[in-house]
């Protein structure tokens, strides 16, 4: 066999790619699957901190700043086998999905509150003024007044943040999730054969470089316009 | 709250496990050494590259770095480790990791320096020519220092995340901080091994977090 031969037969092996082209697609079906759960309680969480912290309760913001600090800090993977296994030696077993889910949604929570809350101090303080001077409460003035315009300067880098944590879920194969790279993983180890390594990596591509564009236009579109 | 301590906060395990932690946080920190220098080179060579007026050199270099961007870090780590043995090409778990970074790392570290240089205006590399400067000391005297300082938040937050992404080296069984947590932790069925981990990695990295969180605070108070 030629160089080229060899490594064909070993990449894009069709034969093999026939054989587990379904796995990787279930494999995909479950990456999207966590990919939404993670998007859904990570974003919504981190709005809900910000908001709290937006009340100015001394004890309770600081206790948010640490809270935030820590998932910034720490690596996914560290949080993830954490509750994978460690939980389970104090008698809370979490299945890997969960486990994966929970890590990568209190990341996503993190970072979210950081780039809400910079996004709630961006607004300029005549608008606190001029609504609470029109005679609105301090509640209504943050959920009505505030909180729209924080979100639309928040978009941009939300965006970014939240593809970089959704990439994460690749890491659900190290506690036995069998999303893409999962699949890809095991269907290496039964046919002895990489080329559905190349499937997952075309999938992740599928998936990814959409996103990757369309961060970029809304990157612009959303741009902050003075 | 005993069996507590007892299963994540345990000494005992904590004095037992702490040489091999400590092999580990050196080999973490010699990896941080290696990937954030070699990320860094690649993301400031690929960013000069892509200013070129050429398109041949132009599009394929943003297609590499768009490539890059979308593929999760620890597929093309597996990709390297595990897939191009089978093409006669066994990088070890050093040189896998060393690669995977570089393409990864220098992706993402390319995309914000371009987005700092194009922040430059256009008259200060002219201004720089014109007063008789090299084009090597127009981008390192003139244009380099004043595009990083434009997108510092953003280079520090990236090396913060490239740090922290040397955890996922332990799936290739590279011996760093992690993987030896974990090790620990399967022998002697104790958690408190990887809360010890974590712990390292938080006081290692708390300081960033907080210089960072300062600085994106500046920056939204410097727009307004």
């Amino acid at each position: 066999m030629t160089g080229w031969e060899k490594f064909a037969f070993s990449f894009l092996n069709p034969q093999v790619a026939a054989d587990y082209t379904p796995k990787i697609i279930e494999g995909l079906g479950l990456t999207i699957l966590l990919a939404a759960c993670i998007i859904a309680t990570g974003l919504v969480a981190g709005l809900v901190l910000a908001t709290i912290r937006a009340l100015g309760i001394r004890p309770l913001n600081w206790l948010i700043i640490f809270t935030v600090d820590v998932f910034r800090a720490l690596p996914p993977l560290v949080i993830i086998v954490l509750i994978y296994f460690g939980l389970p030696n104090a008698g809370i077993d979490f299945s890997g999905f969960g486990a994966t889910w929970l890590a990568l949604s209190l990341v996503l929570m993190a970072f979210a509150e950081e780039i809400y809350w910079a996004g709630i101090c961006a607004v300029p303080a005549g608008q606190w003024e001029a609504s609470r001077a029109l005679g609105l409460r301090f509640l209504p003035t943050l959920f009505r007044i505030v909180l729209p315009q924080a979100i639309r300067i928040a978009i941009p880098p939300l965006v970014n943040r939240t593809i970089a944590i959704t990439k994460g879920t690749a890491l659900g194969s190290v506690v036995a999730v069998a999303e893409i790279l999962g699949a890809a993983q095991s269907a290496m180890a039964f046919s002895g054969n990489p080329t559905p390594l190349t499937l997952g990596a075309i999938a992740y591509i599928i998936l990814f470089l959409p996103v990757v564009f369309a961060g970029r236009w809304i990157e612009t579109k959303f741009a902050w316009k003075r | 709250m005993e069996d507590f301590i007892e299963t994540f906060l345990n000494l005992d395990i904590a004095r037992q496990a702490s040489p091999i932690l400590i092999q580990g946080f050196i080999q973490t920190l010699l990896l941080a050494a290696m990937t954030v220098p070699l990320g860094l080179g690649a993301g400031i060579v690929l960013a000069v590259l892509s200013t070129r007026r050429n398109p041949w050199l132009r599009y394929p270099l943003m297609a590499f770095v768009d490539f890059f961007r979308a593929i999760p870090p620890l597929v093309l780590l597996i990709f390297l480790y595990a897939g191009l043995p089978f093409a006669g090409l066994d990088l070890g778990a050093w040189g896998a990791v060393a690669l995977g970074f570089l393409l990864n790392t220098g992706a993402y570290y390319a995309e914000i320096l371009r987005a700092g240089i194009e922040s430059v205006p256009r008259g200060q590399p002219e201004a720089a020519r014109a007063l008789g400067l090299r084009p090597w000391q127009v981008w390192v005297f003139v244009v380099l220092p004043q595009a990083v300082r434009n997108v510092l938040p953003d280079l520090i937050s990236n090396t913060l995340e490239v740090v922290k992404l040397t955890s996922i080296a332990s799936v290739v069984a590279l011996p760093e901080l992690l993987f030896q947590a974990r090790q620990a932790q399967s022998v002697t069925y104790n958690a408190t091994p990887i809360m010890v981990a974590a712990l390292a990695y938080f006081l290692l990295l708390w300081p960033c977090v907080r210089l960072l969180s300062r600085l994106e605070n500046k920056q939204i108070a410097g727009k307004r």
